[in-house]
């Protein structure tokens, strides 16, 4: 998988409002969650939740260990990272353009405004 | 949806906020990451009409990215299409909207960078996209993700 294909699975993953509580929930427990902590605080069968945690894993999103009955979900932050890095290029790109913006704007005020005097 | 929205507020007029956003000897002015020249500025600004911007970064590389613009509505808003076209990987067309407002102090500009994501696998997950970002965010806000201004 290439990064763009990467980060179109990211994204798609993220779309889900449920996942998105998933990943928030992970995030705050380091040491995983079980499927059914996980399935708890959401309206959803079980199956619906499994298909969920499907989602994300094959994202890289989350990964699943298996100990005896018990599945533990944690959270994988590095594509979501990637993802984020890649929004923030063109935060600063844009971010940097309106500043000077702002500045030749600015400019353009002043001299508007000493021109009507 | 992928999208990106920065707010400036701006202390000049809206008009003249406008035409620093459409016009080539404006776009010459502003156009870029860093401090490196732009070294071609064209924009026809009507509906249909095209822009094309190629700027130098201080790093040597040149990056040029071209567009149609959608709606001009001076000086309230501008929507044009975007897309890398020299310098780097191409993730498809996205979409560039700018608003103005007059505030007492000038301009609150509102600029949105939008369908940022691969448009083939965007358009199916369009609705559930917006917000998503600032969730990430918050996802990451205990992290060291990066930086935060």
């Amino acid at each position: 998988m290439n990064q763009s294909e990467r980060l179109d699975r990211t994204f798609a993953a993220l779309t889900d409002p449920t996942r998105r509580a998933i990943l928030a929930q992970l995030e705050r427990d380091d040491d995983g969650a079980t499927v059914s902590d996980l399935a708890r605080p959401h309206a959803i069968k079980l199956p619906a939740v499994m298909k969920h945690l499907d989602i994300l894993d094959d994202a890289g999103l989350i990964t699943r260990s298996k100990s005896g009955r018990t599945v533990t979900v944690r959270l994988q932050p590095k594509p979501m990272r990637e993802a984020m890095e890649w929004l923030r290029r063109y935060e600063r790109f844009w971010s940097a353009s309106l500043d000077r913006l702002a500045l030749y704007a600015e400019a353009k005020e002043a001299e508007a405004r000493k021109g009507r005097k | 949806m992928t999208s990106l929205t920065l707010v400036r507020r701006i202390r000049a007029r809206p008009s003249i906020v406008f035409d620093a956003l459409v016009t080539a000897e404006g776009i010459a002015q502003w156009w870029g990451p860093d401090a490196g020249p732009v070294l071609i500025a064209e924009a026809d600004a009507r509906i249909g009409g095209r822009f094309k911007v190629r700027f130098r970064l201080l790093d040597g590389t040149e990056h040029e990215s071209t567009g149609e613009y959608l709606e001009i509505a001076k000086p309230e808003r501008v929507k044009m299409t975007w897309r890398w076209t020299y310098g780097g990987a191409d993730p498809g067309e996205s979409l560039i909207e700018m608003s103005l407002r007059p505030v007492a102090e000038g301009t609150e500009l509102t600029f949105t960078h939008s369908r940022l994501q691969d448009e083939e696998s965007s358009r199916s997950h369009e609705a559930g996209w917006s917000g998503a970002l600032d969730k990430l965010e918050a996802i990451f806000a205990r992290g060291a993700a990066g930086p935060s201004r």
